[in-house]
C-alpha cells in the first residue's frame, strides 16, 4: 500500500455507481409523481416503473453510529440505496411499496421522523454556529434543534398554504443559504471586535490583519508605544474576518450577541420572481439552551402565515397581497428604525407613492 | 473504550437530546470517541458562557492541494486537549448525493479509523464534512479516501464544489441532466477546485428547473436553470381528472395565479397562451399529472449572486437566456474560460463576480468577454441620463 503512488484530483466518483437499477433504468424517463402521504411520494416513468421516496429529518450533525444506522436500513429496505437532500433530509429509495411502512417505523424509532415533502415545513438549513466556527453570534444546532420541535407537526403533516422554508446562519456572512428563505434566522454580532494590544505583536502580522477588513475599518496604530492597530467602529459591519486571521481581534461578546429574524425570501420562480428575506425582527437575545424568545417569535410568524396566506401562497407573496404594515400589525411585531433601510441603495426600499392601505 | 473515558457533565446539552426532532447531541453521543466527548465539553462551555470558542490558525491541508481543509483551533487547548486541532475536510459529494449503503460505510469506515467519528451530511456548499480532524491526520485520511475513490472539494479563492438537484434521476421536470453536467464540470476543473487562483470564489450550482432546488439564484456565481422554449405539454384527461377531483379549483389556484394570466380554462378545456409563458412552474407544479415542460428543452444561465459581503447580497441575473445542455459543453466551458481570464485579471482580491461585474459595468463586461447584450438580461432599461457613449464622433483637430 506505501509503495502506490498518492493519487490526486481524481474528483469525486461517478454517481452512476450509486444510482438504484429503477433510476439507470428509467433515467430521463419520468412522467410525473405524486405524493402518497407525508414524506412519501412515487415517481411513475413511462415505462411504468415506480419509484418510491421516503424522506426523513436529520440534525445534518450525524455521527458514524448513524450513517452506519442510515446503511443497514436501506440494506434492509431498499436496496442499499438512498441519498441525501440539498435540506440536509435523507430519502430511502424504495422499489417495493410493501416496504415502506416497515422502513418508516424503524425510523421514527431510531428518532428520525418522516415529512417535509408538499405544503409542510421541510429541514432547516443551517450551518456550524458553536459546534465549529470561530465567527458564530450563535449556536445554529441548538437553535435548529429547539425551533424543529416546537414546529414538528407542520413537518410531520402537510398543513400550510405553501412550502415554507426556514433557514439558519450564525453571522452575516451567511454560510447557510439563509438570505432567500421564507424565514431566515441570522446570529448577529452587534459591537466591533475588542482588541487586546498586547497581544497583537505576538499574535498577529498587522499587513494581512489590515487588508483583513472588507470595509478598511482596521488601521495600523501604535497604543502604549506598542505596534497595534485601531478600529473605525462606524465601518464595522462585525463580519469577523480580523478575528480569522488575528486571535487578538475577540469578536464574540455574550450579552451583545443574539439573534435577528427575517422573512419572506424565496429562490423558486414559481409564480413570483426569487426575493430576498426582509427583516422582521432586529434583535432577540441568545438564551440557550432553548431559545425560548426564538422560538416562540417564528413560531408567531407561522401562525400569521398558515392563518392568512392562500393556497400555494409562500410567505413573501402573502406579505406583498396584504403589505408589510398588515405583516406587522397581524404579527405585533413592533417596527422600528432598524427595518428602515440605511446601507447602499437604501432609497430603493422607500414609498414613493401614496398607495397606502388607510384603516 | 468509553468505560475508560470519564463522561463530561453536560445539563444544558442535555435539553436537547428530547423532543420530536433528531438531536445532534445525541449525535455527538453516539459518536463515542474522546473527540467527541471534548467537542460536547467545549460546547457545554458556549452555552454556559453564550459565546463561541474556536479560532483559525496556520494553514493547514495535505499536500500539493490549496483547498479542501478548513483549519480549526479550540482557544481552550488545556481543558479540551482533544479538540484542540479540530480541522473541516471537505470530500467532494458524488453528484446528486446518491449513495450506496456500501459507500456509506466506506467513509464512516475512514472517519471512524481517523476523526472524531462527527460529521456534516452535507455541508452547505453541498460537500460530505469530515468534521474535527487533528493535523497529524489529514494525509492518511486523504489516502484512504482517494484509495477509496473520493477526493477534496473546495475552500478558499477557489472554484467550490459544484452541486446540482436529484434532476433526471427522478425529477420528471429535469430540462437538462444536472447530475451528467455537475459531475462533467466537476472533473473537467479539478485544477480550479484544488489549487485557490481566482480572486474569490467562484460557485457553479445545476438546477434541473426554474424551481431550483439548489437555490442557486441565491447561491452561486454561475446558476443553471433548466428551462423550455416550445410549449407546455398538457394531457386534456388528467385536466379533466385534476377539475373533477375536487381539490384543485383549475381557474383560482391555476389560471389566476399564472404570472402573465397566460392560462384559460372554460370548465372543460385548458388552452395556455405558450409565447406569453415565462416558464415558472406554477402550473406544472399543480398538477404533475396533467403537465409538463416541453420537449425543446435546455438551460438558462445567470451570473453573480452573492452573499452580503462585502458590497451587499445579490441574486444572480440573467446572462444567457438559453443555451442547449449538451456534454461536452464546449461553449459553455469557452464562455466560463474567459470570464475567468478577465476577472481573475481584473478582479480585485476577495472579489466575487458578481460585485465585479457591478463595478465595472455589465455593458463592459459583456464587451470584455465578447457576449451581445440582449433585453432578457435586464427587467427595465436605465432610467438614469448618465450614460458613457462610445462611439461618439471626434473633433478634427
Ligand atoms: C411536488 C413537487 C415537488 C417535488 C417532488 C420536489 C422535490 C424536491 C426535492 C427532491 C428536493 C431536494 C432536491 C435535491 O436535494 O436536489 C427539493 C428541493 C427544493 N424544492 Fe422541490 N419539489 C417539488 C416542488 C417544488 C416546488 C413547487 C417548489 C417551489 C415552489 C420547490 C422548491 C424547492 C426548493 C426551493 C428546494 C430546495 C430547497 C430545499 O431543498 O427544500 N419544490 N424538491
Ligand atoms: C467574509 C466572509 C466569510 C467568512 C469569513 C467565512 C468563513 C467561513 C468559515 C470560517 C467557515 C467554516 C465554518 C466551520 O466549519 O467552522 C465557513 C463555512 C462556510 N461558508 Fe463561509 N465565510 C464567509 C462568507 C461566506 C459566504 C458569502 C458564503 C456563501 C455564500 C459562505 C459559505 C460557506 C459555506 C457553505 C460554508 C460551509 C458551512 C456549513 O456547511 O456549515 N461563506 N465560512
Ligand atoms: C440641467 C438640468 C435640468 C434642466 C436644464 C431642466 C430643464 C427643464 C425644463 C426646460 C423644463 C420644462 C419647463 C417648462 O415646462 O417650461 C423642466 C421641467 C421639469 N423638470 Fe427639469 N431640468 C433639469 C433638471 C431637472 C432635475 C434634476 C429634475 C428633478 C430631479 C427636474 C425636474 C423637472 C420637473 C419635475 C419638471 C416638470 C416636468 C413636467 O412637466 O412633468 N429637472 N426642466
Ligand atoms: S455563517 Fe458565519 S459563523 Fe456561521 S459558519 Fe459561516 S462564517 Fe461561521
Ligand atoms: S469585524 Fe469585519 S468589519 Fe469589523 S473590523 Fe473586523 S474585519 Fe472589519
Ligand atoms: S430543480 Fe426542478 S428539476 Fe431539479 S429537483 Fe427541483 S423540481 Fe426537479
Ligand atoms: S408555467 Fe407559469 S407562466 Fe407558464 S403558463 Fe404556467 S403558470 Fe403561467
Amino acid at each position: 500500500m506505501s509503495a502506490s503512488p498518492r493519487k490526486t484530483d481524481i474528483g469525486p466518483p461517478n454517481f452512476e455507481k450509486f444510482l438504484p437499477p429503477v433510476v439507470k433504468t428509467n433515467y430521463g424517463q419520468w412522467k410525473y409523481h405524486e405524493i402518497l402521504k407525508p414524506g412519501v411520494m412515487v415517481h411513475v416513468a413511462a415505462s411504468g416503473d415506480k419509484l418510491y421516496t421516503v424522506r426523513a429529518a436529520s440534525p445534518r450533525l450525524l455521527s458514524v453510529a448513524t450513517i452506519r444506522m442510515f446503511a443497514a436500513l436501506a440494506d434492509r429496505f431498499t436496496g442499499g440505496f438512498l441519498r441525501f437532500t440539498s435540506r440536509n433530509n435523507v430519502e430511502f429509495l424504495v422499489s417495493d411499496p410493501a416496504n415502506i411502512d416497515p422502513l418508516i417505523a424503524e425510523l421514527k424509532k431510531e428518532g428520525f421522523p418522516v415529512g417535509g415533502i408538499g405544503p409542510s415545513i421541510s429541514n432547516c438549513v443551517h450551518t456550524q454556529g458553536w459546534v465549529h466556527c470561530h465567527s458564530a453570534a450563535s449556536d445554529a444546532s441548538g437553535v435548529v434543534k429547539s425551533v424543529m420541535d416546537d414546529l414538528y407537526p407542520h413537518f410531520a403533516n402537510m398543513d400550510m398554504p405553501g412550502k415554507l422554508r426556514i433557514a439558519f446562519a450564525c453571522c452575516l456572512n451567511m454560510c447557510g443559504a439563509v438570505h432567500c428563505s421564507d424565514i431566515a434566522i441570522l446570529g448577529i454580532h452587534r459591537k466591533a471586535p475588542k482588541i487586546k494590544h498586547g497581544d497583537v505583536p505576538k499574535m498577529c502580522e498587522i499587513p494581512s490583519l489590515v487588508s483583513s477588513c472588507p470595509t478598511g475599518a482596521v488601521r495600523p496604530a501604535t497604543v502604549d508605544g506598542l505596534q497595534s492597530v485601531e478600529i473605525i467602529e462606524e465601518q464595522c459591519m462585525y463580519c469577523g474576518n480580523c478575528f480569522t486571521v488575528c486571535p487578538a481581534m475577540k469578536i464574540a461578546d455574550a450579552e451583545n450577541d443574539g439573534i435577528s429574524i427575517w422573512v419572506g425570501g424565496k429562490v423558486s420562480n414559481a409564480r413570483t420572481e426569487p426575493k430576498f428575506s426582509k427583516l422582521a425582527i432586529p434583535f432577540l437575545p441568545n438564551n440557550p439552551p432553548r431559545w425560548p424568545e426564538v422560538v416562540e417569535a417564528v413560531r408567531n410568524i407561522v401562525d400569521a402565515y398558515a392563518g392568512n396566506a392562500r393556497k400555494f401562497e409562500r410567505m413573501g407573496e402573502w406579505i406583498d397581497r396584504i403589505g408589510w404594515p398588515n405583516f406587522f400589525k397581524l404579527t405585533d411585531i413592533p417596527f422600528t428604525r432598524y427595518h428602515i433601510d440605511d446601507f447602499k441603495h437604501a432609497g430603493e426600499t422607500f414609498r414613493r407613492s401614496v398607495h397606502v392601505r388607510q384603516v | 473504550m468509553s468505560e475508560e473515558r470519564k463522561k463530561r457533565e453536560t445539563p444544558l446539552l442535555d435539553e436537547l437530546e428530547s423532543g420530536p426532532w433528531p438531536s445532534f447531541v445525541k449525535e455527538i453521543k453516539k459518536a463515542d470517541t474522546a473527540m467527541a466527548d471534548d467537542l460536547l465539553g467545549v460546547l457545554e462551555r458556549s452555552y454556559e458562557e453564550k459565546i463561541g470558542h474556536w479560532k483559525h490558525g496556520g494553514l493547514v491541508g495535505v499536500m500539493g492541494y490549496g483547498g479542501g481543509v478548513i483549519g480549526r483551533y479550540s482557544d481552550l487547548p488545556q481543558d479540551f486537549p482533544e479538540v484542540a486541532e479540530f480541522h473541516t475536510i471537505r470530500v467532494n459529494q458524488p453528484a446528486g448525493w446518491f449513495y450506496t449503503s456500501d459507500a456509506l460505510r466506506t467513509i464512516a469506515g475512514i472517519w471512524e479509523r481517523h476523526g472524531s467519528g462527527m460529521t456534516n451530511m452535507h455541508g452547505s456548499t453541498g460537500d460530505i464534512v469530515l468534521l474535527g480532524c487533528k493535523t497529524q491526520e489529514l494525509e492518511p485520511v486523504f489516502a484512504e479516501l482517494t484509495a477509496a475513490g473520493f477526493d477534496l472539494g473546495g475552500s478558499g479563492s477557489d472554484m467550490r464544489t459544484p452541486s446540482c438537484c436529484v434532476g433526471q434521476a427522478r425529477c420528471e421536470w429535469a430540462c437538462y441532466d444536472t447530475m451528467g453536467a455537475c459531475y462533467d464540470f466537476t472533473q473537467t476543473y479539478q485544477d480550479e477546485l484544488h489549487r485557490p487562483a481566482f480572486p474569490y470564489k467562484y460557485k457553479l450550482k445545476f438546477s434541473g428547473c426554474p424551481n431550483d432546488c439548489v437555490a442557486s439564484v441565491a447561491r452561486s456565481d454561475m446558476s443553471f436553470i433548466g428551462v423550455w422554449r416550445d410549449e407546455i405539454k398538457v394531457d386534456a384527461e388528467q385536466v379533466k381528472a385534476y377539475a373533477a377531483g375536487g381539490k384543485l379549483d383549475i381557474q383560482k389556484d391555476v389560471c389566476d395565479r399564472c404570472p402573465t394570466g397566460c392560462m384559460k380554462w372554460d370548465g372543460a378545456a385548458l388552452e395556455i397562451d405558450n409565447a406569453n409563458c415565462v416558464k415558472c412552474m406554477h402550473c406544472i407544479n399543480a398538477m404533475p399529472k396533467a403537465l409538463a415542460p416541453g420537449d425543446d428543452r435546455g438551460a438558462a444561465i445567470l451570473i453573480g449572486a452573492k452573499a452580503p459581503i462585502v458590497g451587499g447580497a445579490l441574486l444572480a441575473s440573467v446572462f444567457v437566456p438559453f443555451i442547449k445542455m449538451e456534454p461536452p459543453y464546449e461553449d459553455i466551458k469557452e464562455l466560463l474560460s474567459r470570464i475567468w481570464d478577465l476577472w481573475a485579471e481584473h478582479g480585485k482580491n476577495r472579489e466575487r463576480v458578481g460585485e465585479f461585474i457591478q463595478r465595472v459595468g455589465l455593458g463592459n463586461f459583456l464587451e470584455q468577454i465578447g457576449l451581445d447584450p440582449v433585453p432578457e438580461m435586464i427587467t427595465a432599461p436605465r432610467a438614469n441620463p448618465y450614460i458613457f457613449y462610445q462611439d461618439t464622433v471626434e473633433d478634427e483637430a
